[in-house]
């Protein structure tokens, strides 16, 4: 179980302030959407949260610490950042395997909880079957599959996303959402960063919508996503209809301002 | 999960070691096994002694850590810095040192001592590597790193250039050219005491960071977020590779391809992970320029080929038809 939480944060990239004091406390065992337009600072937000970026001001707390070092941060929250990017034509096998990095000491080898870990993540993003193939000759579905599986088989009690839905089909796009409000319903806190506001919609148990780095709202799916709010951050018009099981909402328009 | 094909470290030692003894064995006067025999069990005539001992001896421990050393760098450069092409020049260690080389010569220190040109060799890698620090060393991006490098060996290049512009007389340039295509030729202990700790120190900081170079794979992000120190893992690369290639170049000259073509050569065999090919580099690094500087005693020509003259010129047509093969993946 792990909790993060933000107080006051602030983050410069050059002169630039991409996010704005933000506080935030995120809780194990829901899914977290950060929503916002591009530019909004949803990837600063979570790359200062990682401790990729420095804080300019305020603090990020893990578990109620501050200043972690990088290693206990690994082992607490696995992430998955934007793009699908490999640098090296590795086997899928052995790119999930880089998700151990994080528990083994300087030269050791993969132990049988390594290996253990290794397997149960294949499962669980349902790429076993793929696991000799070479990792950059796979379709786009299935290499966000594997590098899915990859920050999973960290094991860590938390997980943060930056858009893996990115480039995805609706059917891939749903299997990852589904994947990741498995993870969440097992008790892991689960961030991810989205654009696709319907998708959002109907997976997340919180959505934090973001607008010139500053969080403006922060709440269930139905009571951020309305239309003044769309309308004031995005300035789009969306159809939003409330009544289902799960709020549905269609960007359809962009506002005259 | 095999991070390599179980046969090829056995073979890649055994070929090092076969290149070992050929070089003891192989040379322009011929020794028989028995007169080698007697030498090595400590009774042998003094023209053997001599021959084995202050000349191949020395010619195959520097053949096996320029190679080796080579063979890293490139392996640990082109995982580092995600790029196939990456080689041990591009940090602008080998310039540097050959530049530190070139002046021991042009300003004659190179007669005071055999020691002298290879220690302003090595002082001159690691003034490069000052530079570098300087020009890219808070920065993140590989690409600053290759940029800075790029800088650095061009004005190294430059200041060679220079030597062999003002060189008093041809034989001074001449001298100066010769040194700089590269050779084992006429190498005493003295070389192989100067240059044994350099590519060992150079060699160790190379091999410890194996799992950075994998994690590299995911990007700058993705290591970091696995636990990576990318800060003190540059700073290991960056010594490791002025010191080891520096202290490589200081005692061998320019010897070109090596670098480049053994990781391309042995990553096949293995599962293709950067950490997966440091070791075989290494040993294949070794085994190549081992037979390499074999062939160019045994091959007749009026005067003895250079060694890195040979390395260039089997290297480039190896090295395209494994690409042709290869080229799919990237």
């Amino acid at each position: 179980m792990v909790t993060i939480a933000t107080e006051g944060l602030e983050v410069r990239l050059g002169r630039h302030a991409a996010v704005r004091g933000v506080d935030v406390t995120l809780e194990p065992g829901r899914l977290v959407g950060i929503i916002g337009p591009n530019g909004a600072g949803k990837s600063s937000l979570i790359r200062a949260m990682l401790g990729l970026i420095r804080a300019d001001a305020g603090r990020v707390l893990i578990d109620g610490k501050e200043g972690m070092d990088r290693r206990e941060i690994a082992r607490r929250i696995a992430y998955l950042p934007q793009g699908q990017t490999l640098h090296w034509p590795l086997a899928v096998e052995r790119l999930v395997a880089l998700g151990r990095l994080p528990h083994l000491g300087p030269l050791s080898r993969l132990r049988g909880e390594d290996e253990a870990a290794i397997e149960a993540a294949m499962v669980r993003a349902d790429v076993l079957s793929l696991k000799d193939r070479v990792a950059t000759e796979l379709s786009g579905g299935e290499r966000a599959r594997v590098l899915l599986a990859r920050a999973l088989a960290v094991g860590a009690p938390a997980l943060i996303a930056d858009e893996p839905l990115a480039a995805l089909d609706p059917g891939h796009q749903i299997d990852v959402m589904a994947l990741l409000q498995a993870e969440a319903q097992a008790g892991s806190l689960v961030v991810t960063v989205l654009h696709d506001l319907a998708m959002a919609a109907r997976w997340c148990d919180r959505l934090l919508l973001m607008e010139e780095g500053r969080l403006v709202v922060d709440g269930a799916p139905r009571d951020v996503l309305t239309a003044d709010n769309l309308a004031r951050v995005y300035g789009i018009a969306a159809r939003i209809d409330l009544e289902g099981d799960w709020p549905l909402v269609l960007p359809v328009g962009r506002l005259e301002n | 999960m095999t991070v390599r094909h179980p046969l090829l470290l056995p073979m890649l030692v055994a070929l090092l070691l076969l290149g070992a003894v050929g070089s003891l064995a192989l040379g322009v006067v011929p020794l028989s096994p028995a007169r080698i025999l007697a030498v090595l069990t400590g009774h042998g005539d003094e023209t053997a002694r001599a021959i084995l001992l202050d000349l191949r001896l020395p010619r195959m421990v520097l053949g096996i850590a320029v190679g080796g050393m080579l063979g890293l760098a490139g392996a640990s450069l082109q995982g580092y810095l995600r790029n196939p092409l990456a080689e041990p020049s591009v940090l602008g260690a080998s310039n540097a040192a050959a530049l530190g080389a070139v002046a021991a010569l042009y300003f004659g220190l190179s007669q005071l001592h055999p020691v002298v040109l290879p220690l302003l060799a090595i002082l001159a890698a690691l003034v490069a590597l000052g530079v570098l620090f300087l020009l890219a060393g808070p920065a993140e991006s590989p690409l600053t790193l290759i940029l800075a490098g790029i800088a650095v060996a061009t004005l190294a290049g430059a200041g060679i250039s220079l030597a062999l512009n003002l060189s008093p007389n041809p034989f001074a340039a001449m001298e100066i050219m010769t040194w700089l295509m590269g050779s084992l030729e006429n190498r005493s202990m003295a070389h192989v005491l100067v240059a044994m700790p350099c590519v060992a120190a150079g060699a160790a900081l190379l091999l410890a960071d194996g799992r950075t170079l994998d994690a590299l794979t995911l990007g700058e992000d993705g290591a970091q977020a696995l636990g990576i120190d990318l800060g003190g893992a540059r700073l290991r690369l960056m010594l490791g590779v002025a010191i080891g290639v520096g202290g490589a170049v200081a005692v061998s000259g320019a010897i070109g391809f090596v670098g480049l073509i053994v990781p391309h050569l042995v990553r096949p065999l293995t599962d293709r992970s950067p950490s997966a090919i440091l070791l075989p580099s290494l040993l294949g690094g070794a085994a190549l320029l081992t037979f390499a500087d074999i062939a160019v005693r045994l091959i007749p020509t009026s005067s003895e080929l250079k060694l890195g003259v040979l390395t260039a010129i089997l290297g480039v047509p190896v090295f395209l038809v494994h690409l042709m093969r290869e080229r799919r993946l990237w």
